[in-house]
């Protein structure tokens, strides 16, 4: 910071969350301000539009009570948040202050209060790799710490610019995240010092790597429709759009804790605080299956529920972006789940609506598309600096207004991702779970299962669903038997492999290895020429070839249980 | 002494601007016009323009009326004297009795911490099937009334709160018709429920700047019980359209632009800031609240702006159509916290008899269009009649446990255990023996 006396400026006018400040010297675009008010609270803010003199603040809490000349403290800084050890494991509003900590203090969220995110007492083991002497640019590690069961890379501040010399390291050891651990000097002989803990504004995508690959490697889910049918990529996009009870929440929360990523941010935008209240007290006592450890050690938590402030809702968005990015950084896959992205952007139109700018489609703000864009556009696939790979995947909820998808959020989500997995509320209300709709969705990335058996059950729900269509006007009399298999096939197929149990041990998390065992049994099914003299011999058999199937997904995967299963759909497929 | 200001320089809707020094956003304010005396807000601040809402209107209001302000924010008395009162949506008294001015607190207040909060676990019995069996009512759940206008929803809401265990009523009335007014103070007087209800009442005939105060109030009246006195709260809204209709009306005339059917663009935030209040507190003897409110669906449209983004905002809806709680839009988004504690054949019996239901209405369908109906199609008729007479009727009123007996009941009058498609464990345990 610098040592010259902070810049101020006065309160002018107060509209809903928004604040025009008069400023003696000089503003920064988006530089953080407090709000001095009387009862003694410091309200935090940012400037997000300078006119003259006069700068306007989104303030990141209620400005009741704010009077014309309050007295307002610009700070220089950018909104940031601060990336060290201990982030994992961690509960965050939107401005990065750890939730349990602030409920030491009240029961309510008051505002003024502000709790520095990390905790700089803790000591934590460092080792050291960067020597003195050695070359070092902005990224590069210079030593590590354990966290959990990573190894949590020490960096050269991401915004250092050139090429830095070491002169000096700290020797291995057990320090706080204040501690300087190295420090460097530039061609120009500046020295710096690089400590545990670095900030970073969270607006600006941390672009400390190499290269940007393109995302290639599925990253499993453990979802059988996403990963066999509308895949995902390490380091791609995809986008979950949906009407309220079609599953969202459900969907993301089975994502969270079945996906094969090093580490998930869940980022709670404007959303219930009762399904983040799940997830706060459910994660810490889950085990997760691929490492043996709680969920929650491999989890950070970015809560900005619907009460909360409409700005700092805006905020978390980046703030959970840059989180991501940081442990990108170390070469690890990260997944971020945002719901839902459609809040984030209402809260853009309610601070569009009130700096009076002309508003686009539904009142949402023009630069809206170019915004959503670039978010989705932190995702990606990185060579990092030391030729190792990170990955950042981004899905976003979307909750369209009335379910209905040509809505603004919907169209620019879907302009930009790499997969759109479409809940329908139809799927939901017959309680086929989860909602994906196997027709209207689509993935540009590559499956686990060979294309063409994909492409063959593909083809099958589609004439499936024509046929039933078809049934509705001609009724089951009219149809040909062929078409009635097909039809039994297409809905054979949905009930054994597109819906799946999130809430059963065991049927919930499908392996890689499991489904292509699983999907290859299936398409034998499905291919198989079927001769029934009449439909009701036709339904009764499916039905009972679906039961055992079920009951096989039921059966922990090659246990004898599952050979068991497996030899009774043998022995029923042999029957015909 | 506070300075009286007396020149208004514009008078826009219900908002009238003034020049004035030293006001805090939120601040309120009293105005003074001849005969007329209102409370008003200030909601915006430009410079030394000061612009108020008026909670009576503005009509009437001369260029040159007395504006005091006062100091503080809309407040509500917390205390134990508020139970058995009946006030506006400004707090003024509405029945006589006398205002109440000790431990003033102010309304709208910070949010909960998440971290503060715990996964409700304890149901809200009410004594109706369609509600204790299929989509049960948890403490704490926010859980809104989607109606279409005419249907009883009124009644729906009283009678649940006159049966629900829960210390504290508080109703927040917007747009009541004055009928349904008087409804609800007789029924909760016969019944002696008036003691332990607080009421703040806006009837369609008061101003409408006094309808977006009332979930305020009525929530940190709420908050106050839940809180402060450790009891069990429930909070009835009704009916949420008129508070998002008032908020339209107001946002228009301050010239916002609009976002959905001219709906403003923060109507997400605003309901989301009231319903969130819902909430159970850590601890053995915590209160909580919970929330029940009416949104009325204008042209039975749940994707009409109000119902939709309700339903994003709360934990299921009760879906209220031909006078009955329907079984399928209807959902509790909690009920499966509580429903496995009940009675072990709660959750097989809600599943097979709204399986049965549904095949019921498939039937009836196939009836309406002519085709010839099987020995199986008559059996679903009979259940379906028997079903929605002896359990969806809102005039069933009976204990969940006799209610699942009746079930049984049914099933056992209409069909054979085996085709009701029940493991074999819970048929030998509840099918009634008479019958098997």
């Amino acid at each position: 910071m610098s040592e010259t006396a902070l810049k101020s400026g006065r309160v002018t006018g107060v509209n809903g969350n928004l604040v025009a400040v008069a400023f003696d010297t000089s503003v920064i675009q988006n530089e953080v301000a407090f709000i001095q008010i009387a009862s003694g609270a410091r309200l935090k803010s940012e400037v997000i539009r300078v006119r003259g003199t006069v700068a306007d603040l989104q303030v990141f809490e209620a400005t009741n009570g704010i009077k014309v000349g309050d007295p307002v403290e610009f700070t220089g800084e950018l909104l940031s948040v601060e990336l060290g050890p201990g982030l994992l494991t961690q509960v965050f509003d939107g401005l990065q202050n750890p939730l349990p900590r602030l409920a030491d203090e009240s029961l309510f969220l008051k505002r003024g209060t502000y709790i520095y995110p990390l905790d700089d007492k803790k000591e934590w083991d460092y080792t050291p790799t960067a020597k003195v002497g050695d070359e070092v640019f902005a990224g590069d590690s210079v030593g590590w710490v354990p966290e959990g069961i990573f190894q949590h890379k020490i960096m050269v501040p991401f915004g250092w610019l050139g090429m830095w010399r070491i002169t000096w390291t700290i020797g291995a050891g057990k320090y706080n995240i204040r501690t300087t651990v190295a420090k460097a000097v530039n061609d120009s002989g500046e020295e710096r010092e690089i400590k545990m803990v670095q900030a970073w504004p969270v607006r600006r995508p941390i672009s400390a790597y190499r290269e940007k690959l393109l995302p290639v490697e599925p990253m499993i889910t453990q979802v059988r429709s996403i990963d066999t049918f509308f895949p995902v990529a390490k380091g791609g996009t995809f986008c979950t759009p949906g009407p309220f009870g079609a599953g969202k929440t459900v969907l993301q929360h089975a994502l969270s804790q079945r996906s094969e990523a090093d580490v998930v941010i869940v980022a709670a935008v404007g959303e219930r605080a009762g399904e983040v209240v799940e997830i706060l007290q459910e994660f810490p006592v889950l085990e997760d299956p691929r490492t043996g450890r709680k969920l929650i050690d491999r989890t950070i938590i970015i809560c900005n529920t619907s009460s909360m402030p409409v700005a700092s809702r805006e905020s978390s968005i980046y703030t959970s972006a840059t989180l991501a990015e940081y442990y990108r950084q170390m070469g690890l896959n990260v997944l971020l789940l945002a719901d839902s992205t459609s809040r984030w952007a209402q809260a853009l139109r309610e601070e569009s609506g009130r700096l009076e700018e002309i508003p686009g489609e539904e009142a949402f703000p023009a630069y809206l598309e170019s915004l959503v864009a670039s978010f989705y556009e932190r995702a990606g696939l990185v060579k990092l600096n030391d030729g190792n790979r990170g990955s950042i995947t981004i899905c976003g909820a979307v909750s369209p207004a009335g379910g209905n998808f040509e809505e603004p959020v919907t169209q620019a989500t879907l302009k930009v991702v790499g997969a759109f997995l479409a809940l329908s509320r139809d799927r939901a209300n017959a309680r086929r779970y989860p909602s994906i709709h196997p027709l209207d969705s689509w993935s540009k990335y590559k499956s686990t299962v060979k294309a063409e058996l994909v492409a063959n059950a593909r083809r099958i729900l589609r004439s499936g669903n024509e046929i039933e269509q078809m049934m509705k006007v001609i009724g089951e009399e009219g149809t040909p038997n062929s078409d009635f298999v097909t039809y039994l096939k297409s809905e054979f197929l949905d009930a054994v492999y597109l819906q799946q149990d999130t809430f059963d041990k065991v049927d919930s998390a499908c392996t890689a290895e499991r489904q292509a065992y699983v999907f290859a049994k299936l398409n034998a099914i499905l291919t198989k020429e079927f001769n029934f003299e009449e439909k009701g011999e036709a339904r009764s058999y499916f039905a009972a070839l679906r039961q055992i199937f079920i009951d096989w997904n039921y059966s922990a995967w090659k246990s004898q249980q599952f050979a068991d299963n497996e030899a009774k759909l043998d022995a029923k497929l042999a029957e015909c | 002494m506070r300075k009286i200001y007396h020149r208004i320089i514009q008078i826009s809707g219900n908002v009238i601007t003034l020049e004035a020094e030293g006001v805090a956003n939120g601040e309120l304010a009293e105005v003074r016009s001849g005969d007329l005396s209102s409370l008003a807000q200030v909601i915006r601040l430009d410079g030394t323009r000061v612009s108020l809402q008026v909670f009576a209107g503005a009509r009437g209001i001369s260029t040159d009326a007395e504006v005091r302000f006062l100091g503080r924010q809309m407040q509500v008395a917390a205390t134990t004297d508020l139970l058995g009162r009946i006030f506006t949506g400004n707090g003024a008294p509405r029945d006589g009795g006398p205002a109440l001015t000790d431990n003033m607190t102010e309304i709208g207040g910070p949010s909960v911490n998440p971290a503060c909060r715990i996964i409700p676990r304890k149901m809200i019995r009410t004594g109706i099937p369609m509600i204790d069996i299929f989509n049960t009512l948890v403490e704490s759940q926010k859980l809104p009334i989607f109606s279409i206008p005419g249907e009883p929803y009124n009644q729906l809401l009283a009678r649940i709160a006159m049966q629900a265990e829960v210390d504290v009523i508080v109703l927040g009335g917007m747009g009541l018709k004055y009928d349904d007014y008087l409804y609800f103070k007789n029924t909760l007087d016969e019944q002696g429920a008036l003691s332990r209800t607080v009421m703040f009442v806006h009837t369609a005939a008061d101003p409408t700047v006094e309808c977006t105060l009332v979930p305020d109030m009525a929530l940190a009246t709420a908050e106050y019980f839940a809180v402060q006195e450790h009891k069990r709260v429930l909070c009835l809204l009704t009916d949420m359209t008129n508070f998002a209709d008032s908020l339209k009306e107001i946002a228009i005339t301050m010239e916002q632009i609009p976002s959905n059917r001219g709906y403003p663009g923060d109507l997400y935030s605003q309901l989301a800031s009231r319903y969130e209040k819902a909430v159970q507190f850590r601890g053995e003897n915590a209160g909580s609240i919970t929330i029940l409110a009416v949104t009325t669906m204008p042209g039975d449209d749940v994707t009409h702006p109000v119902p939709d983004n309700t339903g994003y905002i709360t934990e299921g809806q009760f879906y209220l159509s031909g006078g009955r709680i329907e079984p399928f839009g209807s959902l509790s988004r909690l009920k499966q916290n509580v429903n496995k504690d009940t009675r072990e054949d709660h959750r097989t019996l809600m599943d097979t008899m709204i399986r049965l239901y549904a095949q019921y209405k498939d039937t009836l369908e196939k009836q309406s269009m002519g085709f010839r109906m099987s020995a199986w199609d008559n059996k679903l008729l009979k259940y379906g009649e028997m079903f929605e007479k002896g359990m969806m009727d809102l005039a069933v009123n009976i204990p969940l446990e006799e209610a699942l007996d009746r079930g049984w009941k049914i099933l056992s009058e209409c069909f054979e255990p085996a085709e009701t498609g029940v493991k074999s464990a819970m048929i030998e345990k509840f099918w009634p023996k008479s019958n098997q």
